[in-house]
Formats: structure tokens, sequence, C-alpha cells
């Protein structure tokens, strides 16, 4: 084992698996309640390995939404891993040989916020031959956790008492809910929040299998010209 | 409920549209400016419809949550934020305040009503 993996391994272990930890949890016992085998919930949380998307499918799923809505909802909140692919992916490549393209197609299916944002505060002072290494070892903790955490979520909830059952059924939105609100720092932000809430609820009682793509596409919109705005003042 | 087989392709196909994101990042990176006004806008759709999602399991919740009281579900929105403020951005807070307030709001409704 590299000491760049270890490293990495070692400072996934902590605050960022922990947190991570509760929001699979959460995830497995909502899978669980939406019909998924424990096959299928491990699939989904390595495969898709973006919570925010599993979470889109899952509700779509429970409420039989068209499969091309669903596609198009999940897809659309995946999107932003385009641009921290395109960010994080240079700072993998300036090795000398440079890796082959499949290690990076690899390492894209790894990057997740949390891996994204530490990778990217940490490989300012990392070794360019360490970083891959400490990627995959801070990766491959913040994976098992979720997969481990995902597991005992789905198991977890046939065993409690109904009440305690709602409480983790709650506990993935209300984490999202306050990374969302607790960490919105400017208008636009707040603009996006707000707008997204709103059009999301007023579609659903037109068009629910569209309400996410809807919320997303004016919320979205009305927050980016918010920021557009501001930073030409 | 889809069948077992609908969910599955439901994950495989959703696994795969967000592999496009990602594998697309590895072949255009050094030749897309990731700060451009296009990508500012994709994010921007991506946290509000994320907002959209959050809002939507909140207020209309499908499955085992739509047996809970929704002036339980929004009272634990607010008390888990202000649990995650008053102990300085701590998420542990915030979720344990909100799911005790949450099962301890459920308990007292079975309870008296």
């Amino acid at each position: 084992m590299s000491p760049g993996f270890r490293t990495g391994a070692r400072e996934a272990f902590g605050v960022p698996a922990a947190v991570l930890g509760a929001g699979f949890i959460g995830y497995g016992s909502l899978a669980q309640d939406a019909g998924y085998s424990v096959w299928l919930t491990l699939t989904a949380s390595v495969a898709i390995w973006a919570l925010p998307g599993q979470l889109v499918l899952l509700e779509m799923q429970g409420s039989d939404a068209a499969l091309v809505a669903t596609l198009l909802a999940v897809s659309l909140s995946a999107a932003r891993f385009l641009p921290m692919t395109l960010t994080l992916i240079p700072l993998l490549r300036q090795t000398h040989p440079r890796p082959p393209v499949l290690h990076l197609l690899f390492a894209a299916q790894l990057i997740s916020m949390t891996t994204w944002a530490v990778s990217m505060r940490r490989f300012n002072d990392l070794d360019v031959s360490q970083r891959r290494s400490y990627f995959m070892g801070f990766s491959a903790v913040c994976i098992g956790v979720a997969a481990v955490c995902a597991l005992v979520g789905q198991l977890l909830i046939g065993a409690l008492p109904p009440l305690a059952r709602y409480g983790l059924a709650l506990l993935t939105p209300l984490y999202f809910f306050v990374t969302l609100v607790g960490e919105a720092r400017d208008r636009s932000a707040f603009a996006a929040l707000a707008c997204g809430a709103v059009f999301a609820l007023l579609f659903q009682l037109w068009m629910p299998d569209w309400s996410l793509l809807a919320a997303g596409f004016i919320g979205g919109s009305i927050a980016w010209w918010i920021q557009r705005h501001a930073l030409k003042h | 409920m889809p069948s077992s087989t609908e969910l599955w392709i439901g994950v495989l196909l959703c696994a795969a549209a967000t592999y496009a994101w990602r594998g697309l990042g590895v072949l255009l990176s050094g030749r897309l400016n990731p700060g451009s006004a296009l990508f500012q806008w994709v994010s921007c759709v991506a946290y509000a419809l994320v907002a959209g999602l959050i809002a939507r399991i909140i207020v209309m919740p499908s499955g085992l949550l739509s047996q809970t009281a929704l002036a339980d579900r929004l009272l634990t929105c607010v008390v888990a934020l202000l649990a995650y403020r008053l102990a300085r951005r701590n998420m542990f807070a915030g979720l344990l305040a909100g799911v005790v307030f949450f099962v301890g709001a459920g308990a007292l409704r079975a309870q008296f009503f």
C-alpha cells in the first residue's frame, strides 16, 4: 500500500465518512421502503455513487413516474459532475509518465461531492506523485463506509418500532435540508432553494412526473440570473 | 409499486446517465473551461432540483413518511437547523436533535390524539 493511499484512507475515516454514513443509513431505509433488495441498494450506491441522484430515483420510482422523466431528472442532478471532473482530472494527470486514460475513467467514477471537495483542497500540498493514490485511498473508505451504512439502514428499519422507523426515513431528507439551507451563503443560493422548493410543489399538483425538472430549470435559471446580475455590480 | 425488474432497470440506466457526465469530463478536460457561464448555470439548476426534491419529500412524501404529520416534519426541519447552527455547524447535532424531536412528536401524537 503506498503512503498516499494510507494517508487518504486515514483522512477519510472521521468526519467525512461519518457524515456520509448518516446520509447512507437513511438512504438504505428509504430503499427498503421502496422495495429494493439488498443487492439493488448496494449496486445503486456504488454504481450511481451520487446520493442526490439516488434519492431522486427512489422518490420518482416510488411515485411511479415515467422512466424518461426519471432519467432526465437524475441526469440533470448529476450534471455537476462534468465541471467537477473537468477540474479534478487535470490535477491527477500531471505525473510522468501520464496515467493511462482508463485509470482516469475509473477515478472519475469515484468522484463525489465529498471526495471532490476534500481532494481539491488537499492536492495543493500533496506531491503530484501521491495525488492519485491519496484520492484512491480516500474514495475507497468513503465508498466502503457508504455501502456498509446503506446496508445497516436497510436491515435496521425492519427491526425498529414504527415511530423510530419514521425517524430513520426522515434522516436523509433532513441531512440534505440542513446542508442546503445551513450552507447557503448568498442571495443566489437562497433564490435557488426557494424557487426550487416552490416550483417543485406547484408542479407536483399539476404534472408530478416533471415537477423536479421544472423546479431545477426554473429555480436554477432564476438563481443563475441573480448571480450574474450581482457580479456586474 | 414498480416490479423488481423495473427497479433494476431504473438503477442501471441512472448509473449510466450519471457516469456519462463523469466520462465526458475526463475526455474533455483541458479543452473546456469549468468556470464558464454554462457550467455556473448547470450547477444552479442541479442545486435547485435537489432543493425541489427535498421540499417534495418533506411536504408531500410518498411511502413511510406519508404516515407522519406535515407539521411534525416542518418543525423537525426548523429544530435540526437551529441545533446545527447552535452547535457551530455540527451536522450530527442537527440530525440528532431533528430525529429525536420527530420521534418524540410522533410519540406524543400517538398518545394524545
